[in-house]
């Protein structure tokens, strides 16, 4: 972003009044738009990934359904998610929505890490795991309220989507967004992919019949800089488990930050405890003493 | 049933060792702990001491970074920490088959508790009477290790297999659990450690050779040396001020 602010005009000749667009930004935070209502489950965003990320390919596990496989997985960190849902008036909707890292305004995994720096959150909003960094304690995986990050046994460390971060960096687009063959995948800036979404919520509410359109962004988490638009927003549940109110374990933001610390120096108290009991009541020695020097004091 | 194959295991483990290793108890002194408990006692203490210091890292990494190294780095930490808490559990669970009879809680160690501020401010200079093998403190700190082994394994467990087993309520509680349990035994072995070696000379000896002083045994637990010798010990105790003095 540096450049564009230094290619901002600053003076120009013969202009009269301030120079236009002089301490103008855009806003720095990323977001991927996902529309779960023209996704046709082709799949190619898993594949760009697997491929940019230089992955080995993976063999799929047949379940029935058009799944590559249950979860995702320390290699493969982008997966649709078919559910083929049953509405009340008995009609049959087949859902697919391409599951990965949701990268959290207020990323729970980065509360839940102990490791100085295996977690960082940049400006743009992307949430990164730094492997060199990362103990392999997997605290991450349970402070996720999106079952997202994922342990690889062979290096004890564990894995996720980076939103693309290393070209994100050099001002591509993520992997599967290039893929994506419909335009459902779209990237860009979290206030332009808001308003796209909402005009799309919109759109599918009016026109198409769904009243309970809208736009994933949970707020309990800060809001995500990946969002959806969902045909019934009322149940994300049904998009292969999406949470309806994603949340972050309490002892993961309480005692991390405040008693674990605190608890930690109350038990060096321990030792300053028995050190004072040392200089003050002294030892207790087997009786009896055999006396030593006069006491001239006390 | 149960009870009596505990005690023959226990025996049988006492007379092994006995031959692996060797008490000297010379004159004026009481044998106080065979090889077999002192073995138990270092070797969980080894691994109590592993798990603690690699549990640093998992706790604080980034106060700890500087250690974590010794143990061959974070990742290595923590794939080892479990390892070393089942060794500490599943020796100190040996010990406790060792020393359940002399730990059981009496009356006489409720009234030493309500003492208990005597004792810590040496204005008793020696135990209650009834004081026996081991003291109501001694009592306290085995069964707070009993309980916190007891936390250990069961959110150990939890967090050893981790949120894909267990879901992520269970991880995120069972590691506070984890934590608080250590730091109850972390502040509780300074007070073992200092009570052993500075806090009363001569208690060190006993789980290194095995041996303590008569008179260590009629001050600090002057029941267990009635017990073992038949005499009383403040009478022993006051025969032994009327030498010291008579010497002078």
């Amino acid at each position: 972003m540096a450049d564009r602010k230094t290619l901002q005009a600053d003076q120009i000749s013969g202009h009269s009044g301030a120079s236009p667009g002089l301490g103008m930004q855009r806003d720095l935070e990323v977001c991927k738009l996902i529309d779960t209502t023209t996704c046709i489950g082709c799949k190619a965003c898993e594949v760009a990934c697997v491929e940019w990320n230089d992955m080995p390919f993976q063999p799929t596990t047949f379940d029935n359904t058009y799944q590559t496989m249950p979860k995702t997985n320390w290699n493969f960190w982008n997966l649709i998610k078919f559910n083929e849902h049953q509405n009340a008036d008995g009609t049959i909707q087949w859902l697919m929505r391409k599951d990965q890292c949701m990268h959290c305004a207020d990323p729970g995994c980065l509360h839940a890490c102990p490791a100085d720096g295996a977690i960082v959150k940049y400006a743009n909003g992307i949430v990164d795991f730094n492997q060199e960094n990362c103990i392999g304690c997997e605290y991450c995986v349970s402070g996720c309220p999106f079952d997202i990050p994922r342990f690889n046994p062979m290096t004890k460390k564990v894995y996720k989507c980076t939103l693309c971060s290393d070209r994100v960096g050099q001002g591509l687009e993520p992997a599967c967004i290039k893929a994506c063959p419909t335009g459902c995948l779209k990237f860009g800036s979290k206030e332009d992919m808001s308003f796209i979404a909402n005009e799309r919520a919109n759109q599918l509410r009016e026109n198409f019949g769904f009243q309970n359109a809208g736009v994933y962004d949970p707020q309990s988490v800060g809001g995500t800089h990946v969002i959806y638009v969902l045909h019934d927003a009322t149940d994300p549940e049904r998009y292969g488990g999406l949470p309806k109110n994603p949340t972050i374990p309490w002892s993961y933001t309480v005692w991390k930050w405040l008693f674990k610390p605190v608890l930690g120096t109350f038990a060096l108290f321990g030792f300053l405890g028995v050190l004072a009991h040392y200089v003050t009541s002294g030892p207790r020695m087997a009786q009896p003493e055999p006396p030593t020097k006069e006491e001239t004091h006390g | 049933m149960a009870s009596g194959a505990i005690e023959s295991f226990d025996n049988k483990a006492r007379r092994e060792f006995e031959s692996l290793g060797r008490t000297r108890v010379y004159r004026g002194e009481l044998l106080r702990h065979p090889v077999y408990t002192r073995v138990l006692h270092w070797t969980v203490a080894l691994f109590f001491f592993l798990a603690l210091f690699t549990g640093f890292g998992i706790y604080l990494p980034w106060l700890f970074r500087w250690f974590t190294p010794f143990f061959g780095g974070g990742p290595l930490s923590r794939q080892m920490h479990p390892w070393f808490g089942l060794g500490f559990v599943f020796f100190f669970g040996l010990q406790v088959l060792n020393w359940l009879a002399p730990m059981l809680w009496t009356a006489a160690d409720t009234k030493w508790m309500r003492n208990v501020h005597k004792i810590v401010s040496n204005e008793e200079k020696m135990d209650p009477p009834e004081t026996g093998f081991f003291n109501a403190g001694q009592k306290v700190q085995f069964w707070e290790i009993v309980g916190g082994c007891i936390v250990f394994i069961i959110t150990g467990a939890i967090l050893w297999g981790g949120a894909k087993y267990f879901g992520g309520t269970a991880v995120a509680v069972s590691y506070v659990l984890h934590d608080i349990s250590a730091l109850i035994m972390l502040g509780g072995i300074f007070i073992h450690i200092y009570q052993s070696t500075f806090g009363e000379p001569g208690t060190f000896q006993a789980m290194i050779r095995g041996a303590v002083s008569e008179a260590w045994a009629w001050t600090f637990h002057p029941a267990w040396y009635k017990q073992v010798t038949g005499r009383d010990p403040v009478q022993a105790c006051e025969e032994a001020r009327r030498k010291m003095e008579g010497r002078r």
